[in-house]
């Protein structure tokens, strides 16, 4: 199984993807923004980071660099892609994801441990998650507030659409659980043709025992699953 | 040839930033303010001499660039770079 991981400038957890996707029989490699070709992936990879340092927007001008027309081709077409943390803004930018994500309620970056909780599994991302289970996935950000108008809400929930939720150690979703204020808990949610994830909270930084937990290697794993029983 | 051009979140997007800076504005006894909402401002020069030209390439700019319909507004302003007046 093949991944590109884009490379932006500001780019800071591209190296930690490679590290887990480019494992056993997977291959990854780095794909620069200013190239045109994704070199045949299986998974497009947009990583966390702070990409043109976070300028006037989150993942605004990281949207018009060169490969993201050849990644929404890739999207269109139903291929994967998964956007982690300024990942998630990129394709929020780009829109082949509703919604925006804001500064945080609080005004502060936000660096810890989180629980979050699946509230869908039956995706190429989750399929290796049991529903309703509770992962352990860390989060770093400041601007990982998810707002989104109550029509497209409603949207997402009818859709499915919400892949993750903020959530306590039980998986209670209440206020106190939720990190930045994002509407409705949302940590993570999908596309609707549903080959699309963006999510705050990295898997990549929890996917072997070394970081405490190797939650965030389900995600990696659904992926390898679906990929092997299609191939 | 300038535009001043300002960045809002909508009204119904909240503002955290605008909200600590009040609630700073009443602990100094500026107890009346009843709202802050913190914007971004934009000033652009342009080469050109059209107008009209200018205008229409500043609407694609915001909508496109500067300003994400999702959670913000926009406005501008061009100004004449002879003059401090705004046209």
């Amino acid at each position: 199984m093949k991944y590109s991981i884009v490379t932006f400038p500001g780019s800071n957890c591209d190296h930690d993807s490679y590290y887990i996707a480019n494992k056993g029989k997977n291959k990854a490699r780095f794909i620069w923004h200013k190239d045109t070709n994704l070199q045949d992936p299986d998974v497009v990879l947009l990583p966390g980071g702070f990409s043109y340092g976070d300028y006037l927007r989150c993942g605004i001008i990281a949207r018009f660099s060169p490969i993201i027309a050849e990644v929404i081709k890739f999207a269109r077409r139903g291929g994967l892609v998964l956007g982690i943390c300024n990942g998630f803004q990129i394709l929020t930018e780009c829109e082949l994801l509703p919604g925006a994500l804001l500064m945080n309620r609080d005004l502060k970056f936000v660096c810890q441990h989180q629980y979050i909780k699946t509230c869908n599994n039956n995706t190429p991302f989750t399929r290796q998650l049991k529903p309703g289970e509770v992962i352990d996935i860390p989060i770093a950000h400041k601007e990982g507030n998810y707002y989104i108008e109550p029509e497209g809400l409603n949207k997402l929930e009818e859709n499915d659409q919400i892949i993750f939720r903020y959530c306590d150690k039980k998986g209670e979703i209440n206020v106190a659980a939720n990190p930045n204020g994002s509407v409705d808990n949302i940590a993570g949610i999908m596309n609707k043709t549903g080959n699309v994830l963006g999510m705050m909270p990295h898997p990549e930084r929890n996917a072997e025992d070394f970081s405490g937990s190797e939650d965030g290697a389900k995600i990696f794993s659904s992926i390898e699953e679906l990929y092997s029983r299609c191939s | 040839m300038k535009a001043h051009v300002y960045v809002t979140l909508k009204p119904s997007v909240l503002d955290p930033q605008g909200k600590t800076v009040m609630h700073s504005l009443h602990s100094l006894g500026y107890e009346k303010i009843s709202e802050v909402r913190v914007s971004k401002f934009i000033e652009i020069t342009y080469t050109g001499n059209n107008r009209s030209e200018f205008e229409q390439d500043l609407e694609n700019i915001c909508s496109r660039v500067l300003a994400n319909p999702n959670i913000e507004v926009y406005h501008y302003k061009i100004i004449d770079s002879d003059s401090h007046d705004e046209i």
